[in-house]
């Protein structure tokens, strides 16, 4: 890349429910990044926000609600819907057009406010089939998880070990939602959802108000003196009718190859040094990091038996706790990319991981049991 | 306005909004052949593959298909799930288990429900339904053009 764009700035809100309302969430967050990066709004080039306002806000069109709130309001700004990675991309393409110097992400979601996951994304169906027959992202899920379970011989006990890890994970992030110590059997006993989707498998539905500054190198260097560049970006998108898919090997294989070319990484096992990723379901952590190329194909359980996705292991998968521990819907590809700038900055708090982190690994998916991936390569 | 918090309210909303969407042609002639008992998928002239429920494009060869087939209207179970409590946009009552059925012929799965079976013990219906067991089209007797004109699949005895 002729420029190289840096993330010089973080500010984000706690997954439970605050009380802020969504416009004074917006505001404050925004506010409070602008505040730590030393800079004022008329500073700031340009914003993209991800939003989904009409499902996930239930409140006016396509960002004109909180247009003024964040920091947007008559500037040449954006938005967009679906992965929040996406606005995350797209801003820095907006720097790398040279007609900005600085951009903010801006990602909005109040959970607390919206009706369950599951009545939501019965709506992302289409509405003479899939709809009819009653999918939704559980339901999808969970098929997913018996195709798992049944092909690679995956266990009950493997994919519980993902909810111990990520919700003990979160109990050093002040930032998470739900966070406490429960052991493999309290996972098992917990109450079957859509069979063989037990409920501490689900992740919950969580508040995530979060805003980012990225500048173009020259800039990125003045307004902090730890900025962590932007290395690589690849996304994929799979059918629409999940029976068209290959449930076992979906997009995220595709996506990472292209963020890993971008980013030079040729062997990301020992080239990414922490990997946030985005698991709405306990199982799909281990799938996915199959498809990251963390282990081979079908030994997701043996990678997280063997301790090496813990914080104290090779190669950390979800040190804050992950979408298990917080779900704000819309903007968790960037909750992921923010505790993989915080851990490559070494200001993780309570969670930095006691290994060296230059580079770090962050993943978003929507749609239906990871129809489309998004991943981005940070580093130092 | 309900005090639902200590220091502040909550407005309980809802939305209810209608809209008209159209099946098309593709569409229409499917349901039309659920009407009749017949499943229609679409064999794509490039890459061959038999796509169910029928349509008019194959999107990896990025062709139009107009080589519709009746497909058989028996597979196996590739995946399923079992639902015992009521959900939002549930296609029946529960106890239901929801499937990825692959038809006979066909090169990918249709969503489905699996049924004809004793659903009342879990443990039971463990033991009975599996990835890759047979099962065969029940029909409802009175029809509508609907997914759900198939009752739902039962094992092949």
């Amino acid at each position: 890349m002729a420029d190289r764009v840096g993330i010089v700035e973080v500010a984000m809100t706690p997954g439970a429910e605050s009380k802020d309302n969504f416009l004074d969430q917006v505001f404050r967050t925004s506010k409070e990044l602008l505040d730590k990066a030393g800079i004022s709004r008329d500073e700031v080039g340009t914003v993209v926000s991800a939003s989904s306002d009409v499902f996930h806000g239930g409140v006016s069109c396509a960002s004109s609600y909180y247009w003024d709130a964040g920091a947007a309001f008559l500037k040449n700004a954006s938005r967009q819907d679906g992965e929040s990675l996406f606005a995350f991309i797209y801003a820095v393409m907006r720097i790398l057009s040279g007609n900005y110097s600085t951009a903010m992400v801006l990602g909005v979601c109040k959970g607390s406010e919206n009706p369950a996951n599951d009545m939501l994304t019965h709506f992302f169906t289409d509405p003479f089939y899939q709809r009819q027959i009653g999918l939704n992202e559980t339901v999808a899920a969970a098929l997913q998880k018996r195709e798992y379970m049944t092909k690679y011989r995956i266990t009950e006990e493997q994919c519980a070990a993902v909810v111990v890890k990520n919700l003990g994970n979160a109990l050093k992030n002040p930032y998470a939602h739900v966070k406490k110590r429960v052991s493999v059997e309290d996972v098992l006993a917990s109450e079957m959802v859509m069979e063989p989707l037990r409920k501490m498998e689900c992740a919950p539905k969580s508040e995530g108000m979060i805003a980012m500054l990225l500048a173009r190198e020259d800039v990125a260097v003045k307004l902090t003196d730890k900025p962590v560049w932007f290395k690589g970006y690849g996304s994929s998108m799979d059918h629409f009718y999940l029976g068209d898919r290959d449930l076992l090997n979906g997009q995220l294989g595709t996506a990472a190859a292209k963020a890993y070319e971008m980013a030079g990484i040729t062997n990301p096992k020992k080239e990414i040094h922490v990997a946030e990723i985005c698991e709405p379901y306990s199982f799909q952590e281990l799938l996915w990091c199959e498809d990251l190329g963390f282990c081979d194909r079908g030994k997701g359980g043996k990678l997280i038996e063997s301790g090496a996705t813990g914080p104290g292991g090779k190669i950390p998968v979800n040190p804050s706790g992950g979408v298990l521990a917080h779900n704000p819907y819309v903007t968790r590809g960037l909750y992921r990319l923010a505790e993989g700038f915080l851990q490559v900055r070494g200001q993780a708090g309570e969670r930095q991981l006691g290994r060296k982190v230059t580079t770090a690994l962050a993943h978003g998916t929507h749609g239906f049991a990871g129809q489309c991936h998004a991943v981005v390569i940070i580093g130092k | 306005m309900e005090m639902k918090h200590e220091d502040y309210y909550i407005l309980e909303d809802q939305v209810s909004i209608p809209y008209e969407n159209a099946y098309g042609l593709t569409w229409t002639r499917f349901f039309e052949g659920l009407k009749s008992e017949k499943i229609f998928g679409s064999r794509c002239g490039k890459c061959n593959r038999v796509l169910v429920p029928m349509r008019s494009y194959c999107p990896r060869c990025f062709i139009e298909i107009d080589d519709t087939i009746e497909v058989s209207q028996e597979g196996a179970i590739v995946a399923w799930v079992l639902t015992e409590y009521e959900y939002f946009g549930m296609p029946t009552k529960p106890p239901f288990i929801g499937a990825l059925i692959r038809l006979d012929g066909t090169d990918c799965e249709f969503v489905h429900l699996v049924g004809g079976i004793d659903l009342s013990n879990p443990d039971q219906v463990r033991k009975t339904v599996k990835n890759g067991m047979k099962v065969r089209a029940v029909w409802k007797e009175e029809k509508k053009g609907h997914i759900l004109d198939i009752k739902y699949f039962e094992p092949v005895k």
